[in-house]
């Protein structure tokens, strides 16, 4: 793992310090609300409905076991006992008090961490795919790299004030877990002719406006990827539109210019920034490759492991669903769910947290990973240390085998905190999951992707859902609009709106129904929702949501 | 005819906890809306919300709908339901200090 240097812990000290003055100076009156507020927000600090929320930046989705159990210490001393992890890999505390917030970002400079630019018009904490070294199907380990970026983008002075908010995900990996078409700017990185450099997709994007990520340039090598990006950013810093914050993102921006002008606008940009460059992104990057070595893997049988698995069936059934194919013999990447049926997805207990830090140390390398899809990872376990993790993991309330299953929810905070909310994201997400476990369909339905979103911005991605909820406010009331065949993949696809909204009370039953089409005209259990929604079109499922009315009135 | 005057109360949240705030009959800040004061009058709603906001210890003061209800008033929208209880995921926020009130 990246370790900081002496300038990296300078500067997160200085800015603690400076926020630390700044929270002094609005407490006794010297700055206004509408002075100190970019000021922290800067810092990763919201107002929301009930509280303040403190956003923390998990870089790339990385940490380790003491960066885990100050997460839990932070949890216990300042705020409610527990965290949510949310759709950028991020952590949110939902109850600090202002006055207690220097001290947060003390104990998170302690382990090398902060909530710098988590929020604002400037470039977000960069994402990765959470398998990132760990993965079988890996070309390269995208964490460098984001690190990289991550060095390159905090406190850029020339991106402190953009025309909003900037994104940037990368994948070294052929299937794509990051979301990366959905992303302002995502890298895919891929070796060719024995070079390894990254293809640069741009404008992608949710909220109000979904759009599907363009290829900007098909191969950009890593020595050049760094001023690209900067004239990529830079392009947009100057076009993107300031006069309406709904049209600012750059997706509008290569919509409304065309992907060839903005991609020569780029390379013309290019040839004035790469000289200034001068090859310190590449020793930094060498610096950096080096931090992110692959741990020193074991060779052990793995007969414990194939003696649980023959024998115990609630291990086999964790197994199945929550493990991934690893790079190296006789590992595992296993998946541990924070979305245990009935619970709010994403938030783990100070408990869970050392839990898992704890596992971390004594199986899995020191690593923990944070996926978009709120749920924790261990990258690299051995196979004979499964048993013992699934047992540490029962008795902490993680054991949940429903990965990638109907009731593994991406769900944002939506209005049970957040200001921007119009309707409630969570208790839909909850009953979604407890009513498909009370009817044991889980497994039957397979591999399913339901994401929910409390406003039009998206957070939970409902658009790339296979099944995708959209809270609003209808009249003051709580409505709720369904897309179907979304898809976050290499293979982005915006989901398509079944028609009308539903009430808060009729948003499972209507969940229910689709899925009961489903298993009722899938061709085979192999046939996923999603292919069977490709072969099939809406009509069956709009039929099932919206039935004649004759029907209707025959059933009133 | 000038549309009736929904009536009103002012609301924020408190600089220091994040609190959900309302003002109160005799301009001090309050915890529970309940207490808080209901104005009938819309430039009276204008003038007071003005004075209030220049109160440094509360952020983003505004008018808020009300209905008058027999404890006092009552919030007419889910947004303001929720504020003057708290998340409905877990027993934190407001409903929580009640529910200790009620103990006392």
């Amino acid at each position: 793992m990246y370790k900081y240097n002496d300038f990296d812990e300078a500067f997160v000290r200085a800015r603690v310090a400076q926020f630390s003055a700044q929270v002094a100076r609005r407490i006794d009156g010297s700055l206004t609300e509408e002075e100190f507020r970019p000021l922290r927000l800067m810092n990763g600090l919201y107002l929301q409905l009930h509280a303040y929320m403190l956003r923390v930046a998990i870089p790339y989705g990385t940490l380790n076991s003491g960066q885990m159990d100050q997460l839990a210490h932070i949890a216990e001393t300042y705020d409610r006992g527990y965290g949510h992890f949310t759709t950028r890999q991020n952590i949110q505390y939902n109850w600090p008090k202002l006055p207690d917030v220097p001290a947060i970002l003390s104990d998170l400079a302690d382990v090398e961490m902060h909530a710098i630019q988590t929020s604002g018009n400037t470039i977000r904490n960069v994402t990765a795919d959470h398998f990132a070294g760990a993965s079988a199907d890996e070309v390269a380990d995208p964490r460098p790299v984001a690190e990289l970026v991550r060095q390159w983008s905090t406190d850029h002075p020339e991106f402190q004030f953009l025309p909003r908010k900037f994104k940037i995900a990368v994948s070294g990996a052929k299937a794509d877990r990051a979301v990366i078409k959905a992303h302002d700017i995502g890298l895919y990185l891929r070796e060719q002719d024995g070079e390894i450099g990254a293809q640069i997709i741009v404008g992608g994007g949710l909220g109000r406006t979904p759009m599907v990520g363009k290829v900007l340039k098909d191969f950009v090598s890593l020595a050049d990827l760094l001023p690209y990006l900067e004239a990529t950013v830079s392009v947009w810093n100057l076009l993107g539109r300031r006069d309406n914050k709904y049209k600012a993102r750059i997706k509008i921006t290569v919509h409304e210019h065309g992907i060839e002008d903005i991609r020569a606008r780029v390379e013309a940009r290019f040839t004035q920034v790469k000289p200034l460059f001068g090859g310190i992104d590449m020793a930094m990057l060498e610096e950096i490759k080096a931090a992110f070595a692959p741990p020193a893997f074991r060779e052990a049988a793995t007969e414990a492991y194939d003696r649980a698995y023959a024998t115990d069936p609630v291990f086999r059934a964790w197994a199945d669903t929550n493990l991934s194919a690893h790079k190296a013999p006789g590992y595992a990447i296993a998946t541990v769910s924070i979305k245990t049926p009935g619970q709010t997805p994403g938030d783990a207990s100070a408990d869970q947290m050392r839990v898992l830090a704890q596992l971390a140390r004594d199986y899995g390398h020191d690593e923990l990973r944070i996926s978009h899809e709120q749920n924790v990872i261990l990258p690299h376990v051995h196979k004979s240390d499964l048993p013992a993790i699934h047992a540490a993991l029962k008795e902490a309330g993680l054991a949940a085998a429903n990965i990638g299953l109907v009731s593994d929810i991406i769900a944002c905070p939506g209005m049970d905190y957040c200001a921007l909310a119009t309707a409630r994201s969570i208790p839909v997400a909850q009953g979604i999951a407890t009513r498909f476990d009370e009817l044991k369909l889980e497994h039957e339905i397979g591999p399913l992707k339901i994401k929910i979103s409390g406003c039009i911005n998206a957070c939970g991605h409902h658009h790339v859902g296979h099944i995708g909820i959209l809270g609003l406010d209808r009249a003051g009331v709580e409505n709720y609009q369904i897309t179907l065949g979304g898809d976050g993949t290499e293979d982005m696809v915006i989901g398509e709106r079944t028609g009308p909204g539903f009430a808060y009370d009729e948003i499972i039953p209507a969940i229910e129904r689709i899925l009961a089409t489903y298993l009722e005209l899938r061709e085979a259990p192999e046939e996923t929702f999603l292919m069977a929604y490709r072969r099939l079109g809406m009509a069956p499922f709009k039929d099932a949501l919206y039935p004649p009315k004759e029907e209707k009135a025959n059933a009133a | 005819m000038p549309r009736p005057f929904t009536p009103k109360a002012i609301t924020a949240n408190a600089l220091l906890e994040g609190d959900v705030i309302y003002l109160d009959h005799s301009g001090q800040w309050v915890r529970d809306l309940r207490q808080a004061r209901a104005f009938t009058e819309a430039e009276v709603a204008e003038a007071a919300l003005a004075e209030a906001a220049k109160d440094g210890m509360v952020v983003g003061a505004y008018l808020t709908d009300v209905k008058l209800g027999e404890h006092g008033p009552e919030p007419t929208h889910f947004r303001e339901e929720f504020r003057r209880t708290g998340p409905s995921n877990y027993f934190h926020g407001k409903q929580e200090s009640k529910e200790a009130e009620a103990h006392v």
